[in-house]
């Protein structure tokens, strides 16, 4: 099923971006062509196929759970936008 | 002052050490190569000061007899590593006033073995890009020209400011990354050696992320000697990335050692494709000869998969890209545009942020990762994934390296390809495979299209075996002899 302006909307409010309306229409129809030719991957035998998870055979390496870092408060907000009395500062999110 | 420009690394980390010139001259030729070049906006930061100063330390240690594998080598740095004290902006507008204050792993790595930065290089916006034309700051303009063309064309992408500042010589040599080609597919469109190393060989710590089961750092370099050299000192193991593997680095560069008679070098069928140029198949029958002539058998290889590579990329790195680039929301660092909620400033943030190539890739990511179609796109994806990976492990039983070409042309202009995004996409038809397969493969410039513009023949290897992919390069490095160079390029002071 195609997708259409409303998808492309909801897809959007989704991943948090603004889209402008004038723009809708020509993004559905991108995103269509692109699904459109992904299609394809349906020809491919994958009954029993493991999906991929780590592209390099390995076991991940453990290490002792020690902090071994942080205190860092200033580096951490040091490209904030907004910040205060060691805060991130975001528009307000309570009534 | 102008011959030092044309130097390879190993020449001008040999001419050092034998005390011809220092890192402060040398530094000094390339920060007067990168003015000479700004109009092909390959530098989106010239860090001059610090590369002087940084050139000056290294001779002092160089007086000591303290030399690294990098000692004096001036650099230029995809800006997608992050780099302390030095503005990253990853090609996109996002990331605006963002001045790291850590260092990614790797280029730690070259500073510690001696390396000087330059300045740091334009790539498409979140290296999503085969020519660094969705760049929030612009097109970076290939050195090459067609022959009686002036037009400007593109350097290939994502890492195309570093391609294009190696081939005008204003970098001895630079760092790029790779998801899907972003290092090899631009070295082809510049004539230089592109490299993308086994995932896992280079830590991505401090590594702006894509698509973090794809993304490898790689050097891109004049030469194949320069390449393996430069890999040595940017891999190894990094606590701080847990995909990075804990494995001995070996010495590349004496890998090189020539002698490919005992290796079997794999052709694959299915990398003949329809409507590829008649030039590009008639270079890679050159090369496939190149190799027999040097001693090696020639074995014709089945990767039936091969053509679904591309389209389960599209669906692989998109939904891994809208999921590392949730991170961007106007809160931490970067651009914030207000809004009057948090929600609307998330969204006006992420709405000016983000350009088009950006947002449509965060939307396919969203859209095969979102309820009802997971399974229908993301984890059939990740089940032909695993058929490719499958191919080449079928492969390795019969062969050592894989021979294809790089691109299925040459350099295209600025503009060109804009208006379809798969068009584009199908630049890295050659090259994503092995990216899907986290192999090793490298481009090593051929020969010339009807045009005069610079074309690449690239290989594959096994994991983790960069040495035999590196010795079957230097031979094939050798037999095509390329020698030509582009129309700009840096003269020197």
């Amino acid at each position: 099923m195609p997708l259409d302006r409303e998808n492309v909307r909801a897809i959007a409010q989704l991943a948090r971006l603004k889209m402008p309306e004038a723009l809708l229409d020509s993004l559905a129809g991108e995103l269509n062509k692109i699904l459109g030719w992904v299609e394809q991957l349906g020809e491919v035998d994958t009954d029993g196929v493991a999906p991929m998870t780590s592209v390099v055979a390995a076991t991940l390496k453990q290490r002792a759970d020690i902090v071994d870092d942080g205190d860092m408060v200033e580096d951490v907000l040091a490209n904030a936008p907004e910040e205060t009395r060691n805060f991130f500062v975001v528009p307000k999110v309570i009534e | 002052m102008s011959e030092l420009t044309q130097l390879t690394l190993a020449q001008a980390r040999d001419a050092m050490a034998a005390g011809e010139f220092s890192a402060v001259e040398l530094t000094d030729a390339y920060i007067a190569a990168m003015e000479a070049v700004r109009g092909l906006n390959c530098y989106l930061l010239e860090t001059a000061g610090r590369a002087r100063d940084m050139a000056a330390a290294s001779d002092a240690r160089r007086a000591k007899g303290d030399v690294g594998a990098l000692e004096g080598v001036p650099l230029a740095v995809k800006d997608l590593f992050c780099t302390a004290g030095v503005p990253t902006t990853a090609g996109s507008h996002i990331l605006d006033g963002f001045t790291p204050v850590y260092e990614s792993t790797v280029t730690r790595n070259l500073w510690d073995a001696g390396a000087v930065m330059l300045g740091k290089t334009n790539l498409d916006e979140f290296a999503m890009g085969s020519s660094n034309m969705t760049s929030y700051f612009g097109p970076v303009t290939n050195p090459w020209q067609r022959r009686g063309d002036a037009a400007k064309l593109v350097p290939g992408g994502s890492s195309g400011g570093s391609a294009a500042a190696v081939a005008a010589r204003a970098a001895l040599a630079a760092i790029g990354t790779d998801t899907g080609g972003s290092i090899r597919q631009p070295g082809a469109f510049t004539g230089i050696v592109g490299m993308k190393p086994t995932y896992g060989r280079c830590s991505r710590w401090g590594v702006v992320a894509f698509a973090s089961s794809l993304d490898q750092a790689g050097p891109m370099t004049h030469d194949v000697r320069d390449a393996a050299i430069l890999l040595g000192a940017m891999a190894g193991h990094d606590a701080r990335d847990s995909t990075s593997m804990d494995r001995a680095v070996p010495d590349f560069e004496a890998a090189l050692s020539g002698d490919i008679r005992s290796l079997r070098i794999g052709i694959p069928r299915q990398y003949v494709m329809d409507g590829t140029p008649p030039e590009i198949d008639a270079l890679w029958r050159q090369g496939i000869e190149w190799m027999r002539q040097a001693g090696a058998t020639i074995v014709d290889i089945d990767l039936p998969h091969t053509k679904y590579a591309l389209p389960t990329y599209y669906i692989v790195a998109p939904a891994e890209a809208s999921s590392n680039l949730a991170r961007y929301d106007g809160v931490r660092y970067g651009l914030r545009v207000a809004g009057d909620s948090i929600q609307e400033m998330y969204e006006n943030t992420r709405g000016e942020g983000f350009g088009p190539e950006v947002k449509r890739r965060i939307l396919i990511g969203a859209y095969v990762l979102s309820a009802g179609y997971y399974d229908a796109y993301y984890l059939k994806a990740q089940k032909v994934r695993t058929r490719i990976a499958d191919d080449f492990h079928a492969a390795w039983e019969k062969v050592d390296t894989i021979l294809t070409p790089t691109t299925p042309g040459p350099a295209f202009a600025q503009g060109e390809k804009m208006d379809d995004p798969i068009a584009m996409y199908l630049n890295d038809i050659f090259t994503v495979p092995a990216s899907m397969a986290g192999l090793p493969a490298i481009s090593v410039p051929a020969g010339l299209s009807a045009e005069g513009l610079p074309l690449g023949l690239h290989l594959i290897g096994r994991p983790f075996d960069e040495e035999t992919l590196f010795r079957v390069a230097g031979v094939l490095e050798d037999a095509a002899g390329f020698d030509a160079r582009p129309a700009l390029m840096a003269k020197g002071a």
